[in-house]
């Protein structure tokens, strides 16, 4: 283990401030892609697209004006490590916005926050203020000609899917928080029409430490394809619960031991629109190529009652769906009824089917990543606990 | 006479995410520059970069069902019916918003795509509330045809047994079924993008989403112009216009009622439609034999009003130049807008109200026709107008508001009692067995019998502008209009271009007609001047005119400008057949013209029933004390707030 749930002890707490930056004044822009590129750094939201793959094809691309937003609308069930990111290493998440920006030659950065950080943007707009008095933002940044960028804050509203990157432009730009078609991709089409590279919190904290220590020393942690280390918000029935630190390609067993949370029946990685794990499963390691996470894990204890789990994570999508596309609008109120019928013993097998095929719809034909990846939590839980959902009595919902 | 080169402005305002997709597939191939290679369903082809799947594959005659994509309006993926498998991809692809930019293998039919268009059709009907027997789109609607195709045999997610929404019928031309709604979303982006209106949004997140207006008010008590164009476009029975036939009927049944029909030019283009025929074929003197067959005791031309329109605007125009130029009166509002189309006058009345005064004071034909039927007509008729019911057939939802308003009384009764859309009137016709196409052909009625072609084109965009230069051309300028324009035909102010402006010098004078003589005593201060005309169709047009206007631009220097609230004009109307597109409003307007070529007398003022109106009847001639009572109306700033 890297780090424990005391932030004092996390990598990012060990770095020293602005070296990324500095660094980075000195090298070309498409030195600095490469190195970001090199060290197989994916986007830490949790959908894993290479980060260094999105400043290329944004850094290409010409334009009057282009952008870089840090997505910190953490809105994930059970996530809580962009807060803590940004609480603690808010200069670290900038350093990287502004290394992003002179990558790609944008001159303006803004970090979408979501509504309930609204407490932490009196911090944050103080960094950015002490920044730019240090000359780390606005005009001539450390003194390099030409290398100009600024950032500011603009709050959400409560959105679940301004998570998404699309939606969150759309919203940014002053319309009702929906989802776009893609392509075009933000990174050709994004902010105002102009490329723009949405990043994660964690993404950009990640790729100002990998300008400062280098694309080899990240790649020495995690594994070949998933390369680096993770903050985790790991909550539910375990002794520690926290955000943590592990390398990528933890197995589950052995973060469970960390968080003492052996117990478990299973658990939920990814959040709502993760994957639930049952215990037979826990030699499976968290990595973008096994069990891909934008850090939550819930933990859940041989007490828990599964239907109640899945249940309570529809209820979220029903209320968060934009409502949108006909498959996540209608498709998700259609799965949390099966549920209430799976509590009251009244859903046949066939018609359990019905909706596993309607399920398979969700995920291939909604229009963005929270419908597709709606149902996956019910999928899982029908998968791996039949047993325990099916043959109910009225008696027991 | 010079076109103008076009006029450019912003074009119509889409969401951003939607911009940029409107793709154009029939572009020249070398003006893009590339092409890209695709395989569909195992057939290769070649589209330009930027062709949308489903454009692609219309071109080798592969259709992929759709709902939410309407040719008329941007790109919005949202019902996700049109969904296609794209080969190493891990989820389907709405294909009306897939641009192609690099070779792909598409599969347009596989098992994954037939089992999802078949949930997205169980999911639609789980909250579709209404029977398909009950709906004024039973056999055109599309999500039946869908269920349809696609097998739907069960209702497998379930299918509501009460009404979720109360239908709002507070408006007189739309009325709102949300029971019905699939929320694909067309009606708004007609609102919105198409039209500038944009009465109706997206209320609530998630199943609880809905299809609304600003604080969910009935439709009568927002800033609904009742263009209709959100029926138009439909899939459903969502929205409809407010159907009046049983009232029709009950007059028509009433042995004590004179019910007499007005017929636009428009529903005539378009109302074989409704009938299996191919669009713009014209069933002006079929549809008379069978209005009469259903009990019309007269049937009448309101392209005779039409004329009279002309006439009364176009001298209400010279009699505003004369002040202007003549008298320096520097009160005049110039350029003049005309004010044949109801949605733009109420468009005018909610958006611009700063500039009313520039609208025409002269009543649209439907109206004016309505004055003289229950006054001119029923006096020499002797018929008492009590007992008249005056019926307007016409292209249009907006004219039910239109007859309907308070001001509309000039007759001393209510001068127009229904309006009826083409729609309507195909099912009326329908219920009594007739088929239409197979009627003799029959005229129209005297004393109003005979119209000019200029009243017909009234139903294309530039035709109010056309027929009122082709009159303006000969009772100015004294000379025929063929000597200027080959067949009267002015082209320049014809076609689809959304803002049109042409101009015309007037290099010599002719003498003042007998018509105009207490007016002007000469046309000598007309001489060498350069009368500048514009046309703008659809609300969103007339937006780009209005606020180039206030900006001083181009269409500031002009004198009249003709607005009409629909695309295409009243072919493209609120009540015309549905489905509409851009090629069937095409073929509409060629019905239109091609009747219009097929009269002999084609100006206005020669129409000789106009003569017999204003020699008997309007006796102190166009703009005269009767012709302003009659004729005439004003108008009411409404402002944004108020209904």
């Amino acid at each position: 283990m890297i780090g424990t749930t005391l932030t004092g002890k996390l990598t990012f707490a060990s770095l020293e401030a602005e070296a990324g930056l500095k660094k980075a004044v000195g090298m070309t822009r498409g030195d600095i892609i490469n190195e970001v590129t090199a060290s197989g750094l994916k986007g830490r939201g949790g959908a894993g697209f290479p980060t260094g793959v999105k400043w290329n094809i944004a850094g290409a691309a010409k334009a009057d004006a282009k952008y870089v937003i840090c997505n910190a609308d953490e809105g994930e069930p059970g996530t809580f490590k962009d807060r803590v990111i940004l609480s603690e290493f808010a200069d670290l998440v900038y350093e990287g916005m502004t290394i992003a920006g002179l990558a790609i030659g944008a001159t303006e950065g803004i970090v979408y926050l979501r509504a309930e950080y609204t407490y932490l943007r009196a911090h944050l707009e103080e960094v950015l203020a002490k920044r730019r008095e240090a000359g780390l933002l606005g005009l001539k940044i450390l003194g390099k000609e030409g290398f100009d960028f600024d950032i500011h804050i603009h709050m959400g509203a409560g959105a679940y899917v301004c998570g998404e990157e699309t939606a969150l432009i759309e919203s940014l730009e002053g319309h009702r928080g929906e989802p776009r078609n893609r392509p075009p991709f933000p990174v050709d089409t994004g902010y105002m029409g102009q490329p723009t590279i949405v990043n994660n919190v964690e993404t950009l904290a990640c790729a100002a430490a990998i300008l400062n220590k280098g694309a080899d020393w990240f790649r020495s942690h995690g594994t070949e394809k998933s390369t680096g280390f993770k903050i985790f918000s790991i909550s539910g029935d375990c002794e520690r619960p926290g955000v943590f630190e592990m390398p990528m390609g933890i197995t589950v067993a052995d973060l469970l031991k960390e968080v003492g949370g052996e117990d478990a029946k299973a658990v939920q990685i990814g959040g709502a629109s993760g994957h639930c794990v049952p215990a037979s499963e826990f030699a499976r390691t968290i990595a973008y190529e096994d069990i891909p996470t934008g850090g939550s894990i819930f933990v859940f204890g041989p007490g828990r009652d599964m239907l109640e789990v899945a249940e309570n994570f529809l209820e979220f999508f029903v209320d968060e769906s934009c409502g949108q596309c006909t498959p996540c609008r209608e498709g998700n109120p259609k799965l949390l009824e099966g549920v209430h019928m799976l509590q009251r013993g009244e859903c046949s097998m066939q018609y359990l089917n019905e909706l596993l095929s309607l399920a398979e719809t969700m995920q291939l034909a909604s229009k963005c990543g929270l419908g597709q990846s709606s149902p996956n939590a019910f999928v899982s839980i029908v998968k791996h606990f039949k047993h325990e959902i099916m043959g109910r009595t009225p008696a027991r919902a | 006479m010079a076109k103008d080169e076009k006029f450019t402005a912003e074009t119509s305002r889409a969401p951003v995410s939607q911009r940029g997709r409107t793709i154009t597939t029939d572009a020249d191939l070398g003006a893009i520059g590339a092409t890209v290679s695709l395989e569909i369903d195992g057939i290769a082809l070649k589209v330009p970069m930027g062709t949308t799947i489903l454009k692609a594959a219309e071109q080798i005659g592969i259709r992929i069902p759709t709902l939410c994509h309407h040719d008329d309006l941007c790109v919005a993926g949202v019902c996700r019916i049109c969904v296609v498998e794209i080969e190493g991809q891990r989820t389907l692809q709405a294909s009306c918003a897939y641009p192609v930019t690099q070779p792909i293998k598409v599969k347009t039919h596989s098992g994954k795509v037939r089992r999802a268009r078949r949930h997205i059709l169980d999911l639609m009907l789980s909250k579709h509330y209404g029977e398909c027997y009950t709906c004024a789109r039973n056999n055109n609607c599309e999500l039946q045809s869908l269920a349809k195709e696609y097998g739907v045999d069960h209702f497998r997610f379930g299918h509501p047994e009460a009404p979720m929404f109360e239908i709002d019928h507070s408006s007189h031309s739309i009325v709102r079924d949300m029971n019905k709604c699939i929320l694909c979303r067309r009606c708004i982006r007609t609102c919105i993008d198409m039209q500038e209106v944009g009465v109706l949004e997206v209320l609530g997140r998630s199943d609880e989403s809905k299809v609304s207006t600003f604080m969910d008010k009935p439709l009568a008590e927002v800033v609904c112009i009742n263009c209709g164009q959100c029926i138009n476009r439909c899939p459903t029975g969502a929205l409809t216009a407010n159907d009046q036939t049983d009232d029709v009927w009950a007059a028509i049944e009433d042995p004590k009622k004179h019910v007499v029909i007005q017929t636009a030019p428009s529903p005539r283009a378009g109302i074989g439609e409704c009938f299996g025929l191919e669009a713009g074929t014209p069933m002006t003197f079929q549809m008379n034999t069978a209005l009469r067959a259903c009990g019309f005791d007269k049937v009448f031309d309101t392209n005779f009003t039409a004329d009279l329109t002309i006439i009364e605007e176009g001298t209400e125009l010279l009699l505003r130049l004369y002040k202007a130029l003549v008298e320096k009166d520097e009160t005049v509002s110039l350029p003049q807008f005309t004010s044949c189309s109801p949605g733009w006058v109420k468009y005018i009345e909610h958006f611009y109200p700063d500039y009313l005064p520039h609208v025409s004071s002269a009543k649209s034909p439907q109206q004016m026709f309505g004055a003289v039927i229950k006054t001119f007509y029923a006096e020499k008729e002797n018929i008492d107008p009590a007992d008249i019911v005056s019926v307007a057939l016409m292209p249009c939802s907006a004219k039910k508001y239109e007859c309907n308003r308070p001001e509309m009384t000039d007759s001393g009764y209510k001068d127009v009692d229904y309006g009826l859309t083409t729609r309507e009137l195909a099912k009326m016709i329908s219920e009594t067995g007739i088929d239409l196409p197979r009627m003799p052909k029959s005229d129209f009625d005297d004393p109003f019998g005979t119209a000019t072609g200029s009243g017909v084109i009234f139903g294309a965009t530039g035709g109010v502008m056309e027929s009122a230069l082709r009159t303006v051309i000969e009772l100015v300028m004294g000379i025929k209009v063929e000597d200027l324009f080959e067949h009267a035909d002015i082209e320049p102010v014809r076609g689809f271009e959304g803002c049109k402006m042409a101009s015309l010098t007037i290099d010599k004078v002719g003498p003042v007609p007998e018509i105009l003589a207490h007016l002007v005593p000469n046309w000598d201060w007309l001489k060498g001047a350069t009368l500048k005309v514009g046309v703008a169709h659809g609300t969103a047009n007339a937006k780009k005119v209005l606020e180039d206007i206030k900006a001083g631009g181009p269409f500031s220097e002009c004198h009249f400008i003709e607005f009409m609230a629909c695309p295409g004009g009243c072919l493209g109307g609120g009540g015309q057949p549905i489905p509409t597109t851009p090629e069937i409003r095409e073929k509409r307007a060629q019905a239109i013209y091609a009747e219009d070529n097929a009269y002999e007398v084609r100006k206005s003022y020669e129409n000789p029933a106009i003569a017999m109106l204003y020699k008997e009847f309007l006796t102190d001639g166009p703009c005269g004390h009767t012709a302003h009572k009659l004729l005439h109306t004003g108008y009411t700033a409404r402002g944004k707030f108020i209904a």
